[in-house]
């Protein structure tokens, strides 16, 4: 590895003034961005631990606030938080899919989101449940952000030199909701999502009809991808399997899968149509189940 | 059909291993854990582009580095011309092995090593790297081994002229050689078949994958001697294969072998060790080169990917008639792919009378293949095992009835020449039929609950299931296939010294992979009627042991075993002569049994081993047993594997759900360690049929050089691995050994095809069996 | 010279100062520093676990942490887990079930498997193959390691 800084702020202000320094990068787990630098995929001269910064810590819930989550708290707090798993199930699947033991010790979902990995496992379920990025800028201005547009390709994301994504809010979840992620790798665990599906969905109040639903795809574009023609025709259905089919072929259309060493695209369109069922399956059991 | 057990005392046992504590606490100390003063750390420049001519290499900038202490190329090496070299491991094309350490004039991989640099750090040296300036002269490339056979492929060597049954053809080609075994007249054979099967395989190129990259550290020492500490499986081929490539005496090279960390056959040929020595001798400091994960991927042997066809034919009793097969082995970038051993093991289960065999090595531009583990028996069996299946399906036969039917035994002619001698195949073939996985039934296909929808470690769902006709359950399937591997002996040395406390030293020549200290110690102990913990054995290095061969063919525990016994029986003759001196009596009137000398003459007059022991000194000095053998008898192994799978019909995801394996091992001297070699073969047999391969695009490069998507099988992927140890005792060793490592990898690809084909009724012909291909092959069925 | 930080932190037990370049790895620290050669280099990115520490207690990948990081931490590596007492349950457990072949993953393994049974004294097999499916070992097949993880659980009860 060639020669690098590395500093570790305790306040915003100081974060962002050392981001805003030439080939500066923000280092939270690290489990993307050590390996990168290692091998030469990402330039860094200056790495900012933000581990330090109590704001990016923070994780909580309140039933009118939604949720707060802070840019670098590990993977293993979100799986386990009790909110999380009640809550934002689906969010609870992709972070809990996150690599192994090892890596939901480090790794953050705000990290997993400015590494922006179109195969990102947290992506999709955030977009599906409708998050925002709080985004910390060197002016001291805040700047809101829905996920689906913070990353701009593969690596890419909006964010500009200074600024910083301090955490990511999610609405309290809609009455008679729920919400899941589904991956498919070829392991059992330790792989990237050859596809990735995210889904939240909220019924009526006798739980007969399906008031809204959002899907978003992993691994099947450049970014994470919203699907929103998917979730619309599940609008007043009763969501019954012909429905779920017509779903999966929305968001099949609405793929842009690659040939890759990780699956063909034929086969990533086909695994897209698997898992939108899939998840949508479960996030209905969960409705109904609880 | 287990022999008689009875009568050992040692053997059968599960001691704790002798170098276990350092193992567990982390002591024992590894290639990579050499430290020393002075150390420079070494790093290799390689090839970025799969095929070329080296047209210039300046290194003047990586030299200004400050930190930097060395840079060499081909240059440091001695030209090795156009020589052959036995070196311990057959022979070796010394032109060859030294472009494959330092590239001379042309790359033939991606990953070739090019230069290399000696710096104060590793990142420094990895810096230095980035500073050296090559020019390539790019030329197309071949990757793939039918179109390398193609005319008009791109030709890897300008002077690779096929060889065809032992004569050079004068044809120019990237075929090294042909080679052909015939047994009987196979046209015949298939006029008398009732059933004819005849189908096409291709299997990618795999890696051993052990978990320890190659390094090594040498010091070339002020009076032109070179020491080298390095992770090997044999430390005196790296001897003889660096005094080559150096152009110095095997006497001047001490080799000192590390702890390892796993080999399987892919640490035999040396890539670090000369380029280290050069960097030392340049600078006159001890330099360590390590290896990183993608290296090892993409610079060291994997094991071929080839493409097999087999004929197989049978009458309507279900006798095996006739049997035909053409394989063609990617060598890599050299000739010199496992071809011969798979085309030796490709119909050795069975007593075929009419078979006729080609194989083909073709270079192509990969890295340079090794063995790994039964080194080309798994692609064979796994072409053959399948056609086997597919018959046993026309004829209605049972596969394991058909197998003990026509399994090979003793007397039977392998179709390469050499007779049987007592075999164990159709045992364990019996053994598989009687066990309860086999008779258990295979259970329904699973209507699974969602057992916690509120939140669960959902993954891809599949386990989920859900009551819906059509494919969405997981499909069931069970499968069995059989293997067989030669196993080898080759040459050991041993020497074990009496300790005043009645305990023994015994310093031994081969690297312990997996355990062997303990089972070699074992067989010394058994001889010598002492417990295995009297023994403490240590692994010499190469001026402190005798010539041993490479920890290889399953030959360890049965070879260098075999010179532990024989140091013991030098033992014993000393001990008798020292007692008979004690005693005044003629050696003749002196008995050992069980660890006590006893005269013949005068039953009051006994000794055990320990109050022997203790007399020594005062009796003439100390004893020491020697012995260096290269035993005949070696006992070939069999094996056959039961395989129950689940596939996701929606993802063509295999979820392996049991697994058992039988295995003739002979005469099991520690059965942990052998149930070990079982399951760990088992389990690279399993990651090889599902998902390991190299990945190629359409630039040569390997993409997936890493352990995150070369997707070796994780503890979650499998279930436990049952085995079921068959002894049929090896009439050519003392204690009945037969090597036991490698044939577990040989059966389970073709058991998961043919678990696969039972449930969802395709036939996989290409390995891996990852879930984009089986998915694949069942909407191409629907 | 590259520029060096000043970093303290408590390894095994034992309050240490060390100096390391902001881009040596806390495994880099461990074994060309600290001369702790326990933890092993499998892959370098991940996805081996065979260089596996407790930093503060949580299992990481020492290959994924900057020595830097480690700041006011604790440190527990494969040579912080026996004591003046003897093995570890986990490394006797290891030895009586043949649980290592090679014995380059067993650090990792046992360093993972103290994690899990601190934090889940009882598991199942599944929940132990779940944990572990981080650490890779290519010689075992997995099968005597589970069953000397779940042995040494038992024995902990």
């Amino acid at each position: 590895m060639k020669e690098i800084d590395y500093a570790a702020p305790a306040t915003l202000t100081e974060a962002t003034a050392l981001l805003a320094r030439k080939g500066a990068r923000a280092l939270a787990g690290g489990t993307d961005l050590i390996v990168q630098v290692r091998e030469n995929r990402r330039d860094a001269e200056l790495l900012v631990d933000l581990k330090n910064i109590a704001e990016l810590n923070t994780l909580r819930f309140d039933a009118k606030e939604g949720l707060v989550l802070g840019a670098a708290v590990p993977c293993y707090r979100i799986a386990e938080h009790p909110d999380v798993r009640k809550r934002y199930p689906g969010l609870g699947d992709g972070v809990a899919l996150i690599g192994g033991v090892q890596i939901q010790s480090r790794a953050s979902v705000g990290g997993n989101l400015c590494n922006a990995s179109p195969a990102a496992d947290s992506i999709p379920a955030l977009i599906a449940l409708g998050a925002s990025a709080v985004i910390a800028t060197p002016s001291g201005t805040r700047d809101l952000i829905p996920v689906e547009k913070f990353c701009t390709g593969p690596g890419r994301t909006i964010l500009g030199p200074g600024e910083l994504l301090v955490h990511l809010h999610l609405p309290p979840p809609a009455p008679n909701s729920s919400s899941a992620y589904l991956r498919f790798i070829p392991r059992k665990e330790m792989d990237i999502a050859v596809v990735g599906v995210g889904v939240a969905l909220a019924l009526n109040d006798n739980r007969t009809a399906c008031v809204f639903a959002r899907i978003a795809l992993g691994a099947v574009g450049p970014t994470p991808l919203l699907v929103p023609e998917a979730g619309a025709a599940l609008a007043g259905r009763p969501l019954a399997e012909a429905d779920l089919e017509r779903a999966a072929e929305l968001a099949q259309a609405q793929a842009l899968p690659i040939s890759d060493m990780r699956g063909s695209a034929d086969y990533r369109r086909h695994l897209v149509g698997v898992l939108v069922k899939r998840a949508l399956r479960i996030a209905l059991q969960r409705v109904k189940g609880g | 059909m287990t022999t008689s057990t009875t009568g050992y005392k040692v053997i059968g046992t599960r001691p704790l291993r002798h170098d276990g504590v350092d193992k567990v606490t982390g002591r024992a100390l590894y290639g990579a854990d050499v430290q020393m003063a002075g150390l420079l750390h070494g790093r290799i420049l390689r090839s970025p582009i799969p095929h070329g001519l080296l047209r210039s290499l300046d290194a003047s900038k990586a030299l200004e580095l400050p930190g930097v202490e060395a840079v060499v190329t081909c240059a440091d090496l001695t030209d090795p011309g156009d020589r052959i070299a036995e070196l311990g491991e057959g022979a070796v094309n010394l032109k060859h092995l030294s472009s494959n350490c330092l590239a001379r004039g042309k790359v033939h991989y991606k990953g070739q090593a090019v230069a290399a640099v000696a710096a104060v750090s590793a990142h420094l040296a990895e810096e230095a790297l980035k500073l050296i300036a090559v020019e390539y002269e790019g030329l197309p490339h071949v990757t793939d081994v039918r179109a390398a056979m193609q005319d008009g492929a791109p030709l890897l060597h300008d002077d690779l002229v096929t060889e065809s049954l032992g004569k050079p053809t004068g044809k120019r080609s990237n075929i090294a050689k042909h080679i052909q075994f015939k047994k009987g007249d196979v046209a015949q054979g298939f006029q008398q078949a009732a059933v004819v099967i005849e189908r096409e395989f291709h299997t990618a190129t795999v890696h051993q994958g052990y978990i320890e990259p190659h390094n090594a550290t040498a010091l070339w020492n002020a009076d032109g001697t070179v020491t080298i500490w390095c992770s090997t499986q044999g430390a005196f081929t790296v001897r003889a294969q660096v005094a080559e490539l150096l152009g110095i005496p095997l006497s001047r090279i001490k080799v000192v072998p590390m702890e390892i960390g796993g080999g399987f056959g892919g640490k035999i040929r040396v890539y670090l060790e000369p380029v280290a020595a050069a960097l030392s001798k340049k600078t006159g400091k001890p330099v360590k080169i390590t290896m990183n994960r993608a290296d090892v991927f993409e610079a060291t042997g994997p094991t071929p990917g080839s493409y097999i066809k087999v004929k197989m034919g049978a009458d309507k009793d279900g006798k095996l008639v006739a049997a035909r097969a053409t394989l063609a082995y990617e060598a890599g970038a050299f000739p010199g792919s496992p071809l011969g051993p798979g085309a030796m093991c490709i119909f050795a289960c069975y007593d075929i009378p009419n078979v006729h065999i080609d194989g083909y090595d073709v270079v192509v531009n990969k890295p340079a293949t090794s063995a790994y583990r039964a080194p080309g028996a798994t692609n064979a069996a796994f072409a053959s095992e399948t056609v086997v299946d597919e018959l046993c399906e026309h004829l209605k036969i049972d596969p394991l009835d058909f197998r003990i039917q026509n399994g090979a035994r003793e007397g039977t002619r392998r179709a390469d020449g050499p007779v049987f001698p007592r075999i164990g195949m159709v045992e364990t073939a019996q053994t598989a039929k009687q066990h309860a996985h086999y008779t258990a039934p295979l259970g329904p296909n699973p209507k699974a609950q969602i057992s916690n929808p509120k939140f669960e470690k959902a993954g891809d769902g599949a386990n989920l299931g859900f009551e819906i006709s059509g494919l969405r359950v997981p499909r069931r399937g069970r499968g069995v296939a059989s293997g067989f591997w030669f196993n080898c002996g080759l040459k050991s040395s041993a020497s074990a010294s009496v300790n005043a406390d009645g305990t023994v030293s015994l310093v031994e020549g081969s690297t312990d992979i997996g355990g062997s200290r303990t089972s070699i110690a074992m067989q010394l102990a058994e001889s010598l009627g002492i417990r295995a913990d009297d023994v403490r054995p240590a692994v010499g290095d190469t001026d402190t042991v005798g010539y041993t061969d490479v920890t290889g063919g399953s030959r360890v525990t049965f070879a260098t075993g075999w010179a532990a016994y024989e140091a013991g029986q030098d033992i014993k003759r000393q001990m008798i002569a020292r007692a008979a001196l004690l005693w005044g009596v003629q050696p003749e009137a002196v008995a050992y049994e069980d660890g006590t000398l006893r005269c013949l003459s005068d039953d009051k007059k006994r000794l055990t081993f320990k109050e022997l022991s203790e007399k020594l000194h005062a009796t003439g000095g100390t004893i020491v047993g020697r012995a260096s053998v290269d035993p005949p008898g070696v006992g070939g192994g069999f094996a056959t594997h039961v395989v129950d799978v689940e596939v996701d019909p929606e993802t063509g995801k295999v979820t392996v759900l049991r697994y058992t394996a039988v295995q003739d091992v002979g005469k099991a001297i520690h059965p942990s360690y052998v149930e070990g070699q079982m399951q760990g073969g088992v389990v690279q047999g399993i990651g090889w049929a599902l998902n390991e391969e190299y990945i190629y695009n359409e630039q040569g490069v390997m993409t997936n050089a890493s352990f995150l998507d070369y997707r070796m099988p994780t503890a979650l992927d499998l279930p436990m691995i049952d085995t079921v140890l068959v002894e049929v005792a090896n009439p050519g060793h003392p204690y009945g050994v037969r090597g036991v490592g490698e044939v577990p990898i040989v059966p389970p690809p073709a058991a998961l095809a043919n678990a696969i084909y039972q449930a969802l009724g395709v036939r996989m012909d290409e390995l891996p069996m990852s879930p984009g291909r089986v998915m694949a092959k069942l909407l191409a069925k629907q | 010279m590259p520029k060096k930080i000043h970093v303290q932190a408590v390894i095994n037990g034992q309050p240490m100062d060390f100096l390391c370049e902001p881009r040596q790895s806390l495994l880099e620290v461990l074994r060309d520093e600290l001369r702790l050669t326990g933890s092993k280099e499998g892959c370098n990115n991940g996805n081996c676990g065979a260089c596996n520490v407790l930093l503060d207690g949580r299992l990481v990948n020492s290959c994924l942490v900057f020595g830097a990081e480690v700041q006011g931490k604790a440190v527990t590596t494969i040579e912080g887990i026996a004591t003046a007492q003897g093995l570890h349950p986990l490394q006797q457990k290891f030895l009586e079930h043949a649980a290592l072949q090679c014995g380059i993953c067993t650090p990792g393994f046992i360093v993972a498997a103290k994690a899990l049974l601190e934090k889940n004294p009882k598991p199942s097999e599944e929940q132990v193959r779940h944990w572990l499916a981080g650490n890779l070992c290519r010689c075992t097949g997995y099968d005597k390691i589970i069953r000397a993880v779940l042995d040494a659980a038992r024995l902990g009860s």
